[in-house]
């Protein structure tokens, strides 16, 4: 084997790279630093990628005041429920599609599929939704989106890929079409299910703007929409905390931006857990979709 | 002939399909229908069915100056996105092959991936904190002895901060995407090349450059359908009625008019006007990508 030698680009881009890529998770290790320094720290402007005297009050603040938490619970609550009703509409109906002697299969893909070109929009949806009395309640997050389209037509794909003797050793054993998907099929799914039910996950988890539109008592956000409140008016809600001297305690160790930085960090803790997993099957996912030949 | 009597029990496979048909007919084609409210002037009792004004709310519309500036801003911002979302991936995937530490390179790989999975209302959270005018960057480039920029509130700046905070957010995506399509690519190539004597540059640009190409063509097709969406998650929440100027685009408008001031039919004519515009897009770029790069979803 040859030996790699080095030139003076290699060096060049090693470091050309590096500082590219570091752009991007610098800015969150700043974020980090600012949520465990204290107020008079960060008012001087002295946090950098350390934190600076540092002190728990921000993390302190969010986590006692509940409305942080109970946010988060919906959150958790959405994302669970939805990725399931996702996961299982997927699979009911990429089964079927997958099969080119069903009957009206031709339909059925063309009615899918337009759903991909078009939609009805913002407000139109929106009036759907109220007038089905689903506002201020959690299937408003999770009802609309039910099938993602996209995704369910990825998952087709992969089944159509399987051989196709499997189901048919079943079929000869006098399995029903239910009995084959959900003992031979099913089975089969891991790693295409797990792509699609990452995407479902991170897009619930993500998603801000239902909770904004759907939920008119702020009792019932998800966390990023609570979020999205906090990007706005934290301030007056850290002002209007407790009484004088409470609002006097709190803000001798933490401000704004500190308690801004601490909920921010905590939102996305979630998706930094699974990113190991989201690498790994997102890369997948790329060459999961396409149809060869 | 034989496969007629292969899928036993059609019916099971209809019920199957009932609950994925149900949700897209309710929560999909009663939305479509809905758009007729566009042409009418919707009132909360009579719902879809709301007296017929015909164009009128599109009259209303093209004599706004406010929507019609949304129109070239959406288009501005969408178009620049477009442009570096291709470009800058296509770069840096180039460079991050040449790199001849792959420990080094799945290291970059990982860092520049995260921000792409992080929604935008944190990105937002972000942006708002180390762009403040007292933020980071200002403290950083006032320490090279620069004017600070008002990336944010500035009219003129904030187009920009859009573009290059979304290139920012997405790019590590797209290198990955271009990664992968270089990591199939026959190493022969490489070494007939190295025994011409070819340089670094020449190898780039003569082989794995055109090697890409098809890629590269094919993501832009794919993202020709988006020339309507300069991005309303990341617009939303970071701009401000000075910057409306330059930065309010065709979905933040439709929010504030429809959702926020409730004038529910005007608001559906914009989201008409653009639906409809982008699904002749995107019909276009999947029959392009089929033909131009052989890409099929269905």
């Amino acid at each position: 084997m040859k030996k790699t030698r080095y030139t003076a680009f290699d060096f060049f881009l090693v470091i050309f790279l590096g500082i590219i890529c570091i752009t991007c998770v610098l800015p969150f290790v700043h974020l980090l630093a600012v949520s465990f320094s204290s107020n008079a720290a960060v008012s001087a402007g002295k946090v950098g990628f350390i934190p600076v005297d540092f002190t728990l009050a921000s993390y302190d603040y969010v986590l006692k005041g509940g409305k942080f938490l109970r946010a988060m619970g919906i959150s958790i609550l959405r994302v669970v429920l939805g990725t399931l009703l996702n996961l299982a509409l997927m699979v009911l109906t990429a089964y079927p599609l997958s099969k080119d002697e069903l009957r009206f299969r031709k339909v059925y893909v063309v009615f899918f599929v337009i759903t991909m070109l078009f939609s009805g929009g913002m407000i139109p949806t929106y009036l759907l939704v109220s007038k089905l009395g689903l506002k201020n309640n959690i299937l408003a997050l999770i009802l609309p989106g039910a099938l993602p389209v996209y995704n369910m037509i990825i998952l087709m794909n992969f089944i159509r890929g399987l051989p196709r003797e499997i189901e048919e050793a079943a079929w000869i054993d006098g399995a029903t079409p239910f009995q084959t998907l959900s003992m031979v099929i099913f089975p089969l799914l891991g790693p295409s299910l797990a792509t699609v039910g990452l995407f479902s996950m991170v897009g619930h988890w993500n998603d801000w703007f239902s909770g904004l539109i759907y939920m008119s008592n702020p009792d019932m956000y998800p966390l990023q929409t609570y979020l999205q409140t906090l990007l706005v008016n934290f301030e007056q809600l850290l002002q209007s905390s407790g009484n004088g001297a409470d609002i006097m305690a709190i803000l001798s160790k933490m401000n704004a931006r500190t308690g801004r930085a601490a909920q921010l960090f905590l939102g996305a803790l979630p998706i930094m857990m699974v990113y190991p997993f989201l690498q790994k099957y997102f890369t997948k996912g790329l060459t999961l979709g396409s149809v060869k030949g | 002939m034989k496969k007629k009597e292969k899928l036993k029990n059609q019916w099971q496979y209809h019920l199957m399909l009932l609950p994925g048909f149900l949700a897209v007919l309710i929560f999909c084609y009663i939305p479509m229908y809905g758009l007729i409210i566009a042409f009418e002037n919707y009132n909360v009792g009579a719902g879809f069915a709301s007296p017929w004004v015909g164009l009128a709310n599109f009259k209303y519309l093209f004599n706004q100056p406010t929507f019609l500036r949304t129109i070239t801003n959406t288009l501005f911002i969408a178009i620049w996105k477009l442009a570096l979302g291709i470009v800058v991936p296509v770069t840096i995937a180039l460079l991050l092959n040449e790199m001849k530490s792959s420990k080094i390179t799945r290291f970059y790989q990982t860092l520049i991936y995260i921000p792409n999975f992080l929604s935008w209302v944190i990105m937002a959270g972000v942006l708002m904190d180390i762009l403040a005018t007292d933020g980071a960057v200002n403290s950083i480039l006032a320490s090279l002895g620069l004017a600070p920029i008002n990336f944010l509130g500035s009219s003129k700046i904030f187009p920009w901060t859009m573009i290059w905070s979304d290139v920012w957010k997405g790019f590590g995506y797209g290198t990955i995407v271009y990664l992968a399509a270089l990591t199939g690519m026959d190493p022969a190539l490489y070494e007939s090349a190295d025994v011409d004597g070819a340089s670094r540059w020449v190898k780039i640009t003569k082989i794995t450059l055109p090697l890409l190409m098809p890629t590269i063509i094919l993501m832009l097709i794919l993202s020709l359908g988006n020339v309507l969406n300069a991005g309303f998650d990341q617009i939303y929440n970071l701009y401000s009625p000075v910057v409306y100027e330059t930065g309010d685009v065709i979905d933040t408008y439709v929010y504030r008019l429809g959702i926020q001031q409730a004038q529910y039919s005007v608001g559906t004519a914009v989201g008409l006007f653009k639906s409809v515009v982008s699904a002749i897009l995107i019909a276009v770029s999947y029959v392009l990508a089929d033909r131009l790069a052989g890409y099929r979803i269905f």
